[in-house]
C-alpha cells in the first residue's frame, strides 16, 4: 500500500513503476485527510469525487504511455487560486458560495500535468493574516502543537504537507504568506520572483506582491512543482516572458566558494534567542558544505514593515472594491437602495481584518494623504531594493531566519494588529523587492520547527533551490514528522 | 495619526463598508495604531528618490486592440446574487 509520507519526488517514482496506482495514492490521502487530519481544519474543501476522476484518469494516462513526471501525484490547492465547478472562496464569508467561471493559470498548468487535486486548503481571508485566524471558516491548527498557529496566510497548505495529508500544495506570498507557515510547520516553501508565475484566476490581494509557489517538504519537490507552475501567460500583464529552467535537474551542485550573505538587521533585537541558536548552527553546517559567510547590511530593513502596511492595503483597497454584491459573492437581504446594498453586502462579506485594511488603504489613497502615504511607502520600496542590490553585488544568496520566532499560540497576537505584523520582519522586504526567497526546516526550539530563510537575486531560484537541497542532503529536519502525524 | 469615531464613519463610508457603531472605537483605536506604526517611515528623507511602483520596472505589454474574449455572459452570471433577463438587478436607483 502507498504511504502518504514519500515526498513528489519519491512518489512519482513509485507511480513510474507501477508501485501502485494514482487511485490508491488518492484514496490514502483522501482518508487521512477524512481521518486523523480532520482536527486540523486545514481544508476548505475536499473534492473527493473529482480527486478519484482525475486520478483514474491518471493511470489511463500513464497506460496508454502519456505520463509526465508528476502524473497522478496528490496535492492540493490553496483556497485563493479559481477552481472551475469547485468553490472558491479565499478563505471569507463574501465568497462561501462562489464557484469560479474559470481555472487559474497555476491549476491549468498542474491539470495538464496531471497531478490530481484533492480539494481547497484553508488560509486567512483574503490572504490578510500571519496565523490563519482570520478564516471566516475557522483557525488551522499547527500539527507540531494543536495549540498553536500554523502561521499564514497560506496556513492550510502548510499543515497538510506537514501532517502529511498531501505532499504538496500551493500556496500565495504577498509578505511571507508561503514562506512563514512553512517556517512555523517546518516544511519547504518558495516564493519565486514576482512575474515568474502567473497571477492569472490567482484571487487578486496586493498585485504588485502577490506572487503564487510551491509549499512541499523538501527543496526537490518545490524544483519539481515550480518548474511544472512557471512560465508565460499573457493573461497575466506582469508574468515574465522567460524561459523556465529545469530546476530539479540543477540540483546537487557542488556550493563550495558560494557566497552567502548574513543581513545583522536579521539578527538583532527582535529575533528569540533559540531561533538565533537554531539559524547559528545552520550556519556552520552550511560552511562544512564550502560555503563562505560575510556581513552584510539591508540598512532600510525596519522600514519595510511600515511601507508594506501602506502598499498592501493601498492595493487592496483597490482589488476589494469588485466585491460589491452586484455580480458574485454575498449580497445582504432587501436592501434599501444601491448604497446600502455596497454597504451591507461588504460589511457582513468581510472579516474585521480585511476591513481594517480596505480602510487603512482608502485612507492611504484618500485626497491629500496620497503622497505622504503611498507616494512615501513606494520611495522606500525603491530604498529597500536598493540595499537589496548593493548586497548582491557582493554575495550570491542571502541567509537568515525565516520568522523571528516559532509558531506562536491561537489568540495569542489576534488583538493587536501590529504586533502580527511583526511575525513577517523577514520576509516582507522580499517582496516589496519582488526577489526569490525560500523557507526551509533547520530545527526545533520547545518542539516547534524554525525556518532558515534564503534569499536569491532576480530569477535565480535554481541557485536557491540547490542551497536548500545541498542543506537537506545532509540534515534530516525536513523529514521529521510530527508525533501525532508520523 | 490618531483617528476618531467620526473619521473611521468617514473613511468606512468612503470604503462602501457598514461597521456596526458599537466597533467603532476598536476600529478607531487599531486604525490610529496602525498609521502610528507606518509614519516609522517619516524617519527617512525620501525626497530626492524616484518611487517604485513595479519589481521589475517592465512597461506595461500592449495588445493588439481585437476582440479576444467571448461572450460567456450566462457562465458569468450563473454566479450573480440576482439576474434577470441576462441583466444584473439592482435597487432601483433613478426615482
Amino acid at each position: 500500500m502507498s504511504d502518504t509520507s514519500k515526498t513528489v519526488a519519491e512518489l512519482a517514482a513509485g507511480l513510474a513503476a507501477g508501485r501502485y496506482s494514482s487511485e490508491e495514492l488518492t484514496r490514502s490521502c483522501l482518508s487521512r485527510i477524512r481521518g486523523a487530519g480532520a482536527e486540523l481544519n486545514a481544508f476548505i474543501t475536499v473534492t473527493e469525487d473529482q480527486a478519484l476522476a482525475a486520478a483514474r484518469d491518471a493511470d489511463r494516462r500513464r497506460q496508454a504511455g502519456g505520463a509526465a513526471p508528476l502524473t497522478g501525484v496528490p496535492m492540493a490547492h490553496k483556497d485563493i487560486f479559481c477552481t472551475s465547478d469547485v468553490r472558491t472562496s479565499c478563505g471569507s464569508r463574501m465568497l462561501d458560495n462562489f464557484i469560479a467561471p474559470y481555472n487559474a493559470h497555476v491549476v491549468e498548468r498542474f491539470n495538464a500535468a496531471g497531478m490530481v487535486s484533492l480539494g481547497k486548503t484553508n488560509m486567512d481571508e483574503f490572504a490578510m493574516g500571519s496565523s490563519n485566524e482570520t478564516s471566516f471558516y475557522g483557525p488551522v491548527k499547527n500539527p507540531w502543537d494543536t495549540s498553536a498557529v500554523p502561521g499564514g496566510s497560506s496556513g492550510g497548505s502548510a499543515a497538510a504537507v506537514a501532517a502529511r495529508l498531501v505532499p504538496a500544495a500551493t500556496g500565495t506570498d504577498t509578505g511571507g504568506s508561503i514562506r512563514q507557515p512553512a517556517a512555523l510547520c517546518g516544511i519547504t516553501g518558495l516564493k519565486p520572483t514576482y512575474g515568474r508565475v502567473s497571477r492569472y484566476g490567482m484571487i487578486a490581494f496586493a498585485s504588485s506582491l502577490d506572487q503564487g509557489g510551491p509549499m512541499a517538504r523538501t527543496a526537490e519537490d518545490c524544483a519539481l512543482l515550480l518548474e511544472t507552475m512557471a512560465g508565460f501567460d499573457e493573461r497575466d500583464s506582469t508574468c515574465v516572458n522567460r524561459p523556465v529552467p529545469r530546476y530539479s535537474e540543477q540540483l546537487g551542485a557542488d556550493i563550495h566558494g558560494l557566497r552567502v550573505g548574513l543581513p545583522k538587521e536579521y539578527f538583532g533585537d527582535g529575533l528569540d534567542a533559540e531561533v538565533a541558536r537554531v539559524i547559528d548552527a545552520a550556519i556552520a553546517e552550511y560552511r562544512k558544505l564550502g560555503a563562505e559567510f560575510r556581513e552584510i547590511s539591508l540598512t532600510n530593513t525596519e522600514l519595510a514593515v511600515p511601507a508594506y502596511y501602506v502598499i498592501a492595503p493601498a492595493e487592496c483597497s483597490s482589488n476589494l472594491s469588485r466585491f460589491d454584491g452586484v455580480r458574485f459573492g454575498h449580497r445582504c437581504e432587501s436592501p434599501r437602495d444601491l448604497e446600502d446594498l455596497y454597504k451591507r453586502s461588504r460589511g457582513e462579506g468581510f472579516g474585521a481584518e480585511v476591513k481594517r485594511r480596505i480602510m487603512v488603504g482608502t485612507y492611504a489613497l484618500s485626497a491629500g494623504y496620497f503622497d505622504a502615504y503611498y507616494r512615501k511607502a513606494q520611495q522606500i520600496r525603491r530604498l529597500i531594493k536598493n540595499d537589496f542590490m548593493r548586497a548582491f553585488e557582493e554575495v550570491d544568496l542571502i541567509l537568515g531566519p525565516t520568522s523571528p520566532t516559532v509558531a506562536f499560540n491561537i489568540g495569542e497576537r489576534a488583538d493587536d494588529p501590529v504586533k502580527m505584523y511583526l511575525s513577517d520582519i523577514y520576509t516582507i522586504a522580499v517582496n516589496l523587492a519582488g526577489l526569490p526567497g525560500i523557507s526551509i526546516p533547520a530545527g526545533f526550539t520547545n518542539g516547534r520547527p524554525v525556518g532558515l530563510q534564503l534569499i536569491g537575486n532576480y530569477f535565480d531560484e535554481g541557485r536557491l533551490l540547490n542551497a536548500a537541497h545541498r542543506y537537506q542532503q545532509v540534515t534530516d529536519w525536513h523529514t521529521r514528522a510530527p508525533e501525532a502525524f508520523a | 495619526m490618531s483617528l476618531n469615531n467620526e473619521q473611521v464613519t468617514e473613511i468606512a463610508h468612503l470604503a462602501r463598508l457598514n461597521v456596526d457603531p458599537a466597533d467603532l472605537s476598536d476600529y478607531a483605536r487599531n486604525l490610529s495604531d496602525i498609521l502610528a506604526f507606518v509614519e516609522a517611515m517619516n524617519a527617512v528623507d525620501t525626497s530626492s528618490v524616484e518611487p517604485m511602483a513595479h519589481p521589475l520596472e517592465m512597461p506595461q505589454r500592449l495588445r493588439e486592440d481585437v476582440v479576444t474574449e467571448e461572450n460567456q455572459r450566462e457562465r458569468f452570471q450563473a454566479v450573480a446574487p440576482q439576474v434577470e433577463g441576462g441583466l444584473y438587478l439592482v435597487p432601483r436607483v433613478i426615482e
